[in-house]
């Protein structure tokens, strides 16, 4: 019961910090619990179906199926991201400022929680297929069912109240900061999920690493401990990162940071 | 721009030196098995600066995932499959790996000799 409610809450808790900032990103946009809702359940439906052909993927693409499955996964969510961020640049301001513009920035703004949706839908695919492998491992093991249905619900229990502290959290943010710092929070969301990706791809020998390991910080913060994982969900942490995958990081962060820059600034420049 | 150039140059440069190492036929290959959640051998010997493959045969009949952080390798094994994994070139030293699912019980490390 405990192997059941440690592995759930830490997988949990991973895809519900990412749940958590969505949803506090989409602070005033109505359907946003739907969306989010459709992305969390979406997610479950494709990491059981993941899970119950992990065989089958694993043996796909010459062996490598599971990388590329698990790299493309990534990418596409850190292209979703990476739309959605400029968007905001270039909405978000209005949406917060001008209530009146709410009306028509609604109908668009409700396009990009599609956006953010298959993000959580990524998410929650991704840690969730891992889960169902591993439960269904220790009940085919012999743990009695019951007990790894009570120990597999107190982890989503727990894994469920970190993210909506860190919700709550966010939303205690001044409304006028509040865009700010859930755009960031995505941009590093988006800039560590896309070096995940590659990470995946370069596994699969599909790209190169550049350099097989540019540091080592496992000494620092182990990318296993409770912190590194959510640092690793969050900003895309890794203790042995390889080349490609910091170049990556580097580049995309520095491109998106740029560009919500220069939309926001056009932006202005277009009002005044 | 100018960056932008300079970074695609070096990294097709780097495919291309990479290329031809990605065909070749003579790849040494390591095995390895899981059994009753340990691994067989729990210690591996590979020379450095070389590109292996590992093969790991999950021979139990739960499904495990071969996971090292130092390795940069995260792979998902059914039971009774084998999953192929390409490494290297590793510089010397000891990379530990587990099976996540049962990293208890199941943990090994992979040594690169100095020569």
């Amino acid at each position: 019961m405990l192997a059941a409610a440690l592995i759930v809450f830490r997988e949990v808790f991973e895809a519900g910090l990412i749940v958590g900032i969505v949803l506090s990103a989409t602070v005033g946009v109505p359907g946003r619990v739907r969306w989010v809702g459709a992305g969390i359940l979406g997610g479950v439906a494709g990491a059981s179906i993941v899970a119950a052909f992990a065989g089958a993927i694993g043996d796909a693409l010459d062996g490598a199926g599971q990388e590329v499955l698990n790299g493309a996964i990534l990418l596409v969510a850190a292209a979703m991201l990476g739309w959605h961020t400029v968007w905001m640049a270039r909405h978000g301001r209005e949406l917060a400022m001008e209530m009146k513009a709410l009306g028509r920035g609604v109908a668009e703004g409700s396009r990009t929680l599609m956006a953010l949706a298959v993000v959580v839908g990524a998410a929650v695919l991704r840690e969730g297929a891992e889960v169902v492998l591993f439960l269904y491992g220790i009940v085919a093991g012999g743990d009695g069912v019951g007990a790894v249905a009570v120990g597999s619900a107190l982890g989503v229990a727990g894994g469920a109240l970190v993210s909506f502290l860190l919700y709550r959290g966010l939303v205690a943010i001044p409304t006028r900061h509040l865009f700010g710092v859930t755009n960031t929070a995505l941009t590093l969301l988006a800039a560590g999920m896309a070096s995940q990706g590659v990470g995946f791809l370069i596994q699969a020998d599909l790209l190169p690493a550049v350099v097989p390991r540019v540091w080592n910080s496992a000494w620092l913060l182990d990318e296993k401990s409770l912190l590194g994982r959510a640092l690793h969900a969050l900003v895309g942490y890794t203790d042995h990162p390889a080349g490609l995958q910091v170049m990556v990081y580097v580049v995309l962060l520095g491109a998106l940071l740029w560009s919500t820059r220069a939309v926001t600034r056009g932006a202005r420049v277009a009002r005044a | 721009m100018r960056f932008h150039l300079l970074g695609v140059t070096a990294m097709v440069s780097v495919m291309a030196a990479y290329g031809p190492a990605l065909a070749a036929d003579d790849t040494p290959v390591f095995r390895l098995t899981l059994k009753d959640h340990k691994f067989d051998p729990p210690q591996i010997t590979v020379p450095p600066g070389k590109r292996l493959l590992l093969i790991v045969r999950n021979g139990d009949d739960t499904p495990a995932e071969f996971e090292s952080s130092k390795l940069g390798v995260e792979k998902v094994i059914s039971a009774g499959r084998e999953a192929t994994i390409r490494l290297g070139p590793l510089t010397p030293g000891e990379y530990p790996f587990i099976d996540e699912f049962h990293q208890d019980l199941a943990k090994g490390v992979l040594i690169v000799s100095k020569e």
